[in-house]
């Protein structure tokens, strides 16, 4: 299983996981502005190529599509595809130390919007609990939910909420 | 909100909560009517001919001509002065009765117009000429003081005889509540039922697009009149309700990143976290007394209700379950209150003592149930019920006779009229996220938009005015 999750991390790098979306949305979310990115084991803060260190872009450059996580419909668990997602956040999190981000937690718009609010709570902290168990210092994490108040997706149907079910790991900068 | 205005709100919850930045003009304390002594002779005749029958309302032809005035005087409330108040005066009567789908009234521009001396003696062959059954008098009367005084009748035109009649004292700023104070008398005099015109209500103002939705706390009278915006719009406002005095606003803002319920005065315009806590709270509610806040607050993810003194103080846990506990809505009495929960595995609605104790399950009809509101009257329970589409529902306190109002494919969030009659809600277009607030009687039939100057949401109904 290790070994299998290290595989797709290396990936992650070079390609994008929507390879192995078993849930992923019909119509994905706009992929982050392409660079190009050094495949690289050791930050070099000082490069001028790319973006910097604590910017959600270079965050979205190093982990791909894994910045953000899916749910099903009124569900909050972490599945085998979150978990990976969340294992390449874990490496980028223990890569740059000095880091910090808020977790987003989100809904559909098909809830009410109170429930709704509960649920992204729970989305967003189980996130933020399997980070914690991947070594993610938990005073790195703000945690948010903005229920079903900011979707990405803006149509009334399958392929849209399963977009908007979501947890967005945003660097605070 | 912009992304930047997000990260700069989201680093301002980590370094320190900031005063609350997003307030617009204070609208001041809300002012008392008084009643007086009306002109007339001696006290209303018996009562009789009370209509009980719902179906007999909108069948009932209301005449309601212009209020008439002793003295054409000029008053702040109307440019050309107390005659042209007395038109508008009936007019706001007409549109309440009308457009609550309860009665057939005339309006004064299409009847004769009374002079002074005919309001306490109706000249009745006129209105029985035009098939009113009911007849509606009133006069306007500025005092030295500019205060205005203003005269209620209500006339059988069959019986040629008064059945009820008030009047009120009203600074002109507050004109229209006289009018809302007339219709409410007519209403409560042929139905036997409470008063509830005279009412304001607290909702979210909408606007942009969907990805970039703007919020905004705003208040306006029953009728949609006196609209004010209460916050500006740079942070999500959410889910008010008015004190049952008035006085304060119960509501959640981002206004620090987060997600918290802050207690908005409305004479100061000055608000204050209804918990000093760093967890995110939802969902506020009143006691039917004010004497205690209901929320809901998220610890390590986990929603469960909660109250505290209005007054500040210690909060007390209510429920304590793994599943999300929230929202609430009290018995008139004080003595219990109907919530939601997931913990069956769906959104189900339960009922509990003020306490948190005895909690159990009263949804048992299939789909879901979300959101209860326990009528002012006490005899129901209004929800949302989930069940392929979303529509607005009521049941009685231990989940009977579930009744289904609404069509729309997402009707939300009801709120009960202070007599318990009527409920509104909102209602949210497919696909565009377009939101509007309606409202429906017990009966379903009657079902109406209120107007609004921009797209609506998160109604809530305050209690009759003091």
């Amino acid at each position: 299983m290790n070994t299998k999750i290290a595989t797709i991390l290396l990936l992650a790098s070079a390609t994008t996981l929507a390879a192995c979306a078993k849930k992923a949305p019909e119509v994905l979310p706009p992929p982050p502005v392409e660079r190009v990115t050094q495949v690289q084991t050791t930050p070099q803060p000082n490069q001028t190529a790319g973006p910097r260190v604590g910017t959600q872009q270079h965050f979205a450059d190093a982990v791909g599509q894994a910045t953000t996580i899916y749910f099903d419909t009124d569900r909050y668990n972490i599945d085998t595809q979150d978990a990976a997602a969340l294992q390449a956040q874990a490496q980028y999190f223990a890569r740059y130390p000095q880091v910090t981000f808020t977790i987003e937690g989100h809904t559909d718009e098909r809830g009410t919007r109170e429930y709704n609010l509960a649920l992204g709570e729970r989305r967003a902290n189980a996130a933020k609990n399997f980070l914690v168990s991947l070594g993610v210092d938990p005073g790195r994490i703000a945690v948010v939910s903005y229920g079903k108040e900011r979707p990405v997706a803006l149509a009334s149907n399958e392929a849209a909420w399963a977009q908007n079910r979501r947890a967005a790991s945003v660097i605070i900068n | 909100m912009t992304k930047k205005l997000l990260l700069l709100l989201t680093a301002a919850l980590i370094a320190a909560p900031l005063a609350a930045q997003d307030l617009g003009a204070p609208m001041g304390e809300d002012q008392p009517v008084e009643s007086v002594q009306v002109e007339g002779e001696g006290e209303a005749g018996p009562l009789r001919g009370t209509v009980t029958d719902e179906s007999a309302w909108s069948d009932i032809g209301i005449a309601i001509p212009a209020f008439a005035t002793d003295r054409e005087r000029p008053t702040p409330a109307n440019q050309d002065g107390t005659g042209a108040l007395g038109r508008e005066i009936a007019r706001v009567i007409t549109a309440d009765l009308r457009n609550n789908g309860l009665f057939k009234p005339v309006g004064p521009d299409s009847l004769p117009q009374p002079g002074f001396a005919q309001i306490t003696a109706p000249v009745f062959g006129t209105w029985s000429g035009r098939g009113a059954e009911m007849l509606v008098h009133g006069y306007v009367r500025a005092r030295d003081d500019g205060r205005l005084v203003v005269g209620c009748y209500l006339y059988d035109v069959a019986l040629q005889d008064e059945l009820v009649r008030e009047g009120w004292v009203v600074s002109p700023a507050d004109w229209r509540r006289s009018a809302h104070k007339c219709a409410d008398l007519i209403f409560s005099r042929l139905t036997g039922e409470s008063p509830f015109f005279d009412s304001r209500i607290a909702y979210i103002a909408e606007t942009g697009p969907k990805d970039h939705r703007v919020k905004r706390l705003a208040v306006m009278d029953s009728d949609g009149a006196n609209h004010r915006f209460l916050t500006l719009g740079s942070a999500t406002a959410l889910t008010p309700r008015y004190s049952p005095d008035y006085s304060k606003i119960l509501y959640l803002s981002y206004v620090d990143g987060n997600p918290r319920i802050y207690v908005y005065d409305i004479g100061s315009g000055k608000q204050t976290l209804v918990t000093e806590n760093r967890n995110p709270t939802i969902a506020p509610r009143w006691s039917p007394d004010g004497k205690y806040i209901l929320y809901s607050m998220a610890v390590a993810g986990n929603t469960d209700i909660y109250r505290i003194p209005a007054t500040g103080g210690q909060s007390e846990r209510l429920t304590n379950n793994p599943g999300i506990d929230v929202g609430g809505s009290y018995s008139p009495d004080g003595r219990r209150i109907v919530f939601e929960s997931d913990r069956s595995g769906s959104q189900q609605c339960y009922v509990m003592d003020a306490d948190g104790t005895n909690q159990k399950r009263i949804s048992f009809f299939g789909g879901r149930c979300a959101t209860p509101e326990w009528s002012p009257r006490g005899d129901q329970i209004a929800f949302t019920r989930i069940a392929g589409d979303f529509n607005v529902a009521v049941m009685s306190p231990t989940g009977g006779n579930m009744r289904v109002l609404t069509r729309g494919w997402q009707d939300e969030a009801p709120t009960w009229a202070p007599n318990g009659r009527i409920i509104q809600f909102f209602r949210t277009e497919k696909n565009t996220g377009r939101s509007s607030i309606w409202q429906v009687d017990l009966t379903g039939q009657n079902e109406r938009r209120l107007p609004t100057p921009v797209d609506a949401s998160d109604p809530a109904w305050g209690p009759i005015r003091p």
